[in-house]
């Protein structure tokens, strides 16, 4: 079963290595939201500072949605995903593999260029740390909870709009712990019970979705 | 779900059959019409006319009687559909999908309501039509969560697919309501001074309590109503090529 | 009756115009919604009859 999943991350892997678009799309995306807010809001750094938090943690997860709605599609389309889930191995192996390259391709260069982007909206540089600790923990809980509404919405006209209506309330805890974190941390407040629920929500996302991605992308 | 493991008894077995269904609901129906009649003309005109006052509120507390039932059939609807899509998946009960799809228009409707008169509701209380309280963003969040359903539904042409697919959603999204009702409050008591909470808690007098009951009640029997009508409706929809319907007295007119 | 006229029932002491438009949005919206069901099944009939009385 090991070798399957890592059959499945090396392919995935290999598909976005040649398509190098695929990996920096994300990333741009997410500076450029970044970027936009002191050009359309104020480039003053008090008012920045204290939407920092937010802004970030808003423009990831936009990110996130934005590379999400391939996860399944591509497969799909060319028939492979049916192949795939007649593998003699259960489909939520599937899931979490495709989900970790997406996580890979997505989640990690946010949380890399995040001390970056904490300087662009003058973001105190002691909470860099629980930003990225914060985006460590909540970028996997976003993919693997998009993955559910991928998996529901593959095959469906439509679907990238769709997919951002479905998953955007299961989205709502996670932007408000991961936010509020580092807004405590801006503030020298202790962060641990943030984390600790970021980490919980990480942890029942990873036990829950990929077993509903799995029976969402059987039907 | 390949296998079911739970083996079922024979009056839920019966309970699945369309035709029962339709028969008993049939039967079902015009008694929760009168009962949500009733029940809900007492409710209003007593708690419009004439329970009293608050002393805090005034008048605009009416507004509770119509507010709360919303709100409260807005989540219990939404646990509904996903305890009949749970039951749909694990028994494979078309008749469950069906159940589930019923809830989803009257739900969302209980859901603005609860919005739109909460909101309305904080114009005399706290001079704002709206407020980022807990409650009030819970349940816009309730809101977008049965807008992702109906969508769905929608946007899948099978009815099976739909069915399941939209059963997979509620129960998830039934899951993370806790969830999103707890970071919301947790998040507005980090941003919010105030403390006021839109509804009194029943240390009313009954004579103010009493009313609120009444429209809960009524307001349950209505949803009963919708979702036997809605329910049969689809009934009708995908069993016409069957023998029991074709020599049903409904259709035949005997 | 609480209020002593039917004036008074209107208005509500100024609350008047947000007591009655909830009331108002609460019969009108589920009201739209059992008619919308109950057009529906209306529709589903006639369209089984028909298709019945094809098949026959």
């Amino acid at each position: 079963m090991i070798k399957f999943m890592l059959a499945i991350v090396r392919r995935d892997i290999l598909l976005v290595a040649r398509q190098p678009a695929e990996m920096i799309n994300p990333l741009v995306f997410f500076v450029l939201v970044v970027a936009l807010f002191p050009l359309g809001v104020s480039p003053e750094a008090s008012l920045l500072s204290e939407v920092a938090a937010g802004v970030i943690w808003v423009a990831a997860m936009l990110a996130t949605l934005l590379s999400l709605e391939l996860l399944f599609k591509l497969d799909h389309d060319d028939g492979s995903l049916e192949q795939l889930l007649l593998a003699p191995y259960p489909s939520w192996t599937l899931v979490l593999a495709k989900v970790f390259v997406h996580w890979l391709v997505s989640g990690l260069p946010l949380i890399l260029i995040s001390p970056l982007i904490a300087t662009m909206l003058f973001l105190p540089t002691h909470a860099v740390p629980a930003l990225m600790l914060s985006l460590l923990l909540g970028t996997p809980t976003l993919s693997l909870l998009g993955a559910i509404g991928a998996a529901l919405v593959t095959g469906v006209r439509g679907g990238g709009m769709l997919l951002t209506l479905l998953i955007l309330p299961l989205y709502v805890p996670v932007i408000i712990f991961g936010s509020s974190s580092v807004a405590a941390a801006a503030q020298g407040m202790a962060v641990d019970g943030y984390i600790a629920l970021l980490a919980a929500m990480f942890v029942f996302a990873l036990m829950i979705t990929p077993w509903a991605a799995g029976s969402a992308l059987k039907l | 779900m390949t296998q079911s493991i739970w083996r079922m008894p024979r009056w839920f077995h019966q309970m699945g059959s369309p035709k029962w269904f339709y028969d008993f609901g049939g039967i079902l129906q015009p008694w929760f019409a009168v009962a949500a009649f009733v029940l809900l003309t007492w409710g209003v005109v007593w708690g419009l006319a004439y329970a009293p006052a608050d002393y805090q509120q005034g008048n605009s507390f009416r507004i509770m009687y119509v507010h709360v039932p919303a709100a409260i059939l807005s989540q219990s609807i939404f646990l509904g559909m996903a305890v009949a899509g749970a039951i749909g998946l694990i028994w494979k009960m078309k008749l469950a999908f069906m159940v589930a799809r019923s809830c989803i228009a009257i739900g969302a409707t209980f859901t603005i309501i609860a919005l739109l008169t909460g909101a309305i509701w904080g114009k005399p209380t706290w001079g704002a039509y709206w407020v980022w309280d807990a409650r009030l963003t819970s349940t816009l969040v309730l809101l977008f969560l049965y807008a992702g359903v109906m969508a769905l539904n929608q946007a899948i042409s099978e009815r099976q697919v739909a069915g399941k697919a939209t059963a997979i959603l509620a129960i998830v999204g039934t899951i993370n309501i806790p969830i999103i009702k707890y970071s919301v409050e947790w998040w507005n008591t980090l941003h919010q001074s105030s403390s006021f909470t839109l509804t009194s808690k029943p240390s009313m007098p009954a004579d103010m309590y009493l009313p609120l009951l009444l429209t809960v009640l009524g307001s349950y029997c209505l949803f009963a109503l919708v979702v036997l009508m809605r329910t049969r409706t689809q009934i009708l929809q995908t069993q016409s090529g069957t023998s029991w319907l074709a020599q049903h007295r409904d259709i035949t007119g005997a | 009756m609480y209020f002593e006229s039917l004036d008074a029932l209107l208005n509500m002491a100024g609350h008047g115009p947000y007591v009655w438009s909830c009331y108002g949005l609460f019969v009108a919206l589920l009201g739209i919604n059992i008619w919308h069901a109950r057009s529906q099944n209306l529709k589903a009939l006639k369209q089984a009859k028909a298709l019945v009385r094809r098949n026959q």
